[in-house]
């Protein structure tokens, strides 16, 4: 990369790199770093001792870390910054970087590194940072020079807030943040290698929203890209606008109002009928930061052969998302702020309104498919079933809540049943579907907004993967409202094994679990176990009014439900088991 | 289909890790690589032979201008262009056979760069299947020993790659 270092002040104060460190990230206005101390970061520790500038959270595993800024990234839009020690701290902070690059959430990890003269000698907790990270960051660096250092911050600052975002690592190895250096932090660098698009192709903007007018079963598909560049307002004007139906991927709820009638549901694996069919069946699609994730589209040439006339418009920051697993006809690279923006003046200015009556027949057509109720469930069962867990959260929430949730069924039945009506309410894993972030997530966007409601849907084995930061939320004081939809399974796994393995459930069921009511107490949190359909509404609103405890909602749930519709791997969108299947 | 990249990269500890790092783990093929400084120091150029679908060539080139250590990628496939291979070749090189490993070295314009009794080591530059051939044209037995650069390509007339 380019160094275009400005010329030094001659007043520039002389820090030590660990004082840089510190300073770089108050000029960023980091509010919080999460991290973990060891021998590698000391140095950066000690500058951390005396520094009001920022608040650190020691959390009490470095995957923690990592988890809790990418949580408060996703909720306030701002990179979250990490740091921890080198080798076992790195390995730790490894899942949470990952998990934060497959979901595209904008972070800074500082990690430390055994210093420049002992690397390549298997040092003590000696590990090739930067080569072990590579595959699953946007960026990374090493830094041998401590007058490279608050550039290389900037640098990574910039990287990951820009384009499509995502996590870089700084490694620095303990004498640089030893030795001293003249402080001097640019407000800009210019990197030649990487400037990404933010204006669409003009031309490529007007064959769209030709395309839109024209449309006869229009179809907009958001995904996270939405959420992330900040275009919800865009995004809702223009599906307003145009009334067209409207669906999210699992990244991409509350990016429309899920209360908006013109919201048909998320689509994909556990996607509404109505989503899914719309999809198949449009003939013109507008997706908009969405990566026709296999999750999504299920079967790419089933998608392609069952609507091969279908005309698709694909609007990404990033060029290698499109025509990645589905070919386009109109390709637009931007910010999708920019190009919403620039869609909608066209659209206003257009003399062309899209055909009333085949758009009224097309709805007509999307009514059917919502008749089939899809998401229906057994309200009368006299045992609890999660789904009606998620309603009453919905319900005692207002639906304005930040809801955190873990990996499995619980994950999709509260995408399901939680309305979400605005972008950044909504903090799960959904690229690397990492079980364990929930509780870690809860504490990063309750840090950030302290006043709001936060709660974490899980599962009884997924919290077991982080329980141990109910210490840091005891620490912290962090009253976030954990739910539990305990159904003595891996659900998820419990679920595939009864679909495709012929009911044997090897290995999914969840032996010898703790009381988690007890474990709450050691914590020194409220615990509750709820076992009846009955006490769930009241047990939330006690929960709820507990404004400044952590209550852990243990509820015992159905151990058989399903999540229902699923589109099978492999198969077509159209594809889809239904509960009335079985 | 064959395709030959050139690729500017910033000259950086690691660069070279990360395009070929890309290449493992999205499962590209890569049939060769060569890299070595530019005229401008803080630049790398390589050239990657590499196969492929149109589709996956297109996620190839854009995987790697998603790498923040690239500064540009062209497909010199796609236009004119020459693509040159050098070769260092050791053979068996005695009896009656020595007069007859010197013709053949000419008629492939190799040049013989070093000498024994029992063996000749012979450069030859050119396409990658004019050295094929030229291997194709030796006894096997009396290749004691090959080792070649991998293509490095440049296109034709007067436009330049450049940063
Ligand atoms: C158990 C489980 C089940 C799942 N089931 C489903 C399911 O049923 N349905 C479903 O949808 N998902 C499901 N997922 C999630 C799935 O794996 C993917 O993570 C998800 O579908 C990807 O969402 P996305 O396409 O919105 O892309 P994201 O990963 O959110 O990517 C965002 C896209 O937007 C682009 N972008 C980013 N910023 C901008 C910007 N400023 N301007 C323009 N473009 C931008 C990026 O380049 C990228 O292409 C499931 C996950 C798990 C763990
Ligand atoms: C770290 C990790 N390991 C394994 C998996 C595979 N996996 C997906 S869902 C699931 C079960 C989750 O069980 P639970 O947390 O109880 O949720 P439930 O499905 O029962 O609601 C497993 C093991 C994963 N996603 N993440
Ligand atoms: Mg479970």
């Amino acid at each position: 990369m380019e160094l275009k270092l400005p010329p030094l002040a001659e007043t520039g104060e002389t820090l030590t790199g660990a004082e840089i460190v510190v300073r770089c990230l108050k000029e960023e206005g980091v509010e919080f770093v999460f991290g973990y101390p060891g021998g590698a970061v000391l140095h950066i520790y000690d500058a951390i001792f005396d520094q009001k500038a920022f608040s650190h959270i020691l959390v009490r595993h470095e995957q923690a870390a990592l988890h809790a800024a990418d949580g408060y990234a996703r909720a306030t839009g701002r990179p979250g910054v990490a740091l921890v020690t080198s080798g076992p701290g790195v390995t730790n902070a490894v899942t949470g970087i990952a998990t934060a690059y497959m979901d595209s959430i904008p972070l800074v990890v500082i990690t430390g590194q055994v210093p420049t003269r002992a690397i390549g000698e298997d040092a003590f907790q000696e590990c090739d940072t930067v080569g072990i990270t590579r595959p699953c960051v946007k960026h990374n660096f090493l830094v041998k020079d401590v007058n490279e250092l608050a550039i290389t911050i900037k640098k990574a600052f910039h990287i990951a807030t820009t384009g499509r975002p995502g996590p870089v690592l700084v490694d620095i190895p303990k004498d640089v943040s030893a030795q001293s250096a003249r402080f001097h932090y640019p407000e800009k660098v210019h990197l030649r290698s990487y400037s990404p698009v933010v204006k669409g192709h003009s031309g490529q903007i007007k064959k769209a929203v030709q395309l839109l007018l024209e449309a006869k079963r229009p179809m907009i598909y958001v995904g996270g890209g939405v959420v992330l560049g900040e275009a919800s307002a865009e995004l809702t004007e223009l599906v307003r606008l145009l009334d067209y139906p409207c669906t999210e991927t699992l990244m991409g709820l509350g990016a429309f109002p899920a209360s908006d009638k013109r919201f048909v549901g998320m689509l994909g694996m556990h996607g509404t009928v109505e989503a899914n069919m719309a999809m198949q069946n449009c003939d013109v699609l507008l997706a908009v930061g969405a990566r026709f994730d296999d999750r999504v589209i299920g079967n790419p040439s089933h998608f392609a052969a069952g609507n091969p006339t279908r005309k698709i418009v694909h609007i990404d920051v990033d060029p290698s998302s499109i025509s990645k697993r589905v070919r386009v006809d109109v390709p637009i690279v931007g910010h999708v702020k920019d190009v919403l923006a620039d869609m909608l003046a066209l659209l206003k200015g257009a003399k062309d309104k899209p055909d009333p009556a085949a758009l009224a027949a097309w709805w007509d057509q999307i009514g059917l498919w919502r008749a089939k109720d899809c998401l229906k469930y057994d309200r009368t069962a006299a045992i609890i079933k999660p789904q009606y867990v998620i309603e009453k959260l919905w319900e005692i929430t207002k639906g304005d809540a930040y809801i955190t949730s873990d990996v499995g069924q619980h994950q999709m039945w509260a995408a399901q049943f939680y309305r979400f009506d605005k972008p950044r309410r909504w903090i799960n894993s959904g690229g690397l579907g990492t079980m364990g972030v929930g509780l870690p997530y809860a504490m990063g966007v309750k840090l950030a907004f302290p006043d709001a409601d936060v709660a974490c849907v899980t599962g009884e084995a997924s919290i077991q993967m982080c329980i141990q930061e109910l210490s840091t939320c005891k620490q912290y004081h962090l009253p976030v409202k954990l739910v539990n939809l305990n159904n003595r399974y891996m659900g998820m796994v419990r679920q595939w094994q009864e679909f495709f393995h012929g009911n044997r459930y090897a290995e999914s069921y969840m032996d010898a679990l703790p009381d988690f009511v007890k474990l709450a107490e050691a914590y020194g949190h409220v615990g509750m176990r709820i076992d009846k359909p009955a006490d769930v509404e009241g047990a939330l609103r006690e929960a709820f009014k507990l404004k400044d405890r952590l209550v852990f909602l243990d509820i015992i749930t159905d151990q058989t439900e399903n999540v229902f519709p699923m589109v099978p791997g492999g198969k077509g969108m159209s594809e889809m088991i239904l509960a009335e299947d079985l | 289909m064959r395709h030959i990249l050139s690729i500017l990269v910033e000259n950086e500890a690691g660069a070279l890790s990360r395009v070929s790092g890309l290449f493992s783990a999205r499962g590209y093929n890569i049939e060769s690589l060569t890299v070595a400084p530019t005229e401008d120091a803080t630049m790398s150029r390589m050239t990657i032979v590499t196969t492929g679908s149109d589709e996956i060539v297109e996620q190839i080139t854009k995987q790697l201008n998603k790498l923040v250590d690239v500064v540009k990628v062209v497909d010199l496939s796609e236009g004119r262009h020459i693509e040159r291979e050098l070769m260092l070749v050791k053979v068996r090189a005695a009896g009656k056979d020595r007069e007859e490993m010197k013709r053949t070295a000419d008629i492939f314009r190799g040049r013989i760069i070093d000498v024994t009794d029992k063996s000749y080591t012979i450069e030859l530059t050119g396409t990658t299947d004019k050295l094929d051939a030229f291997l194709e044209a030796l006894d096997k037995g009396a290749i004691l020993e090959t080792v070649r650069t991998g293509v490095s390509g440049i296109g034709r007339g007067e436009w330049v790659l450049k940063a």
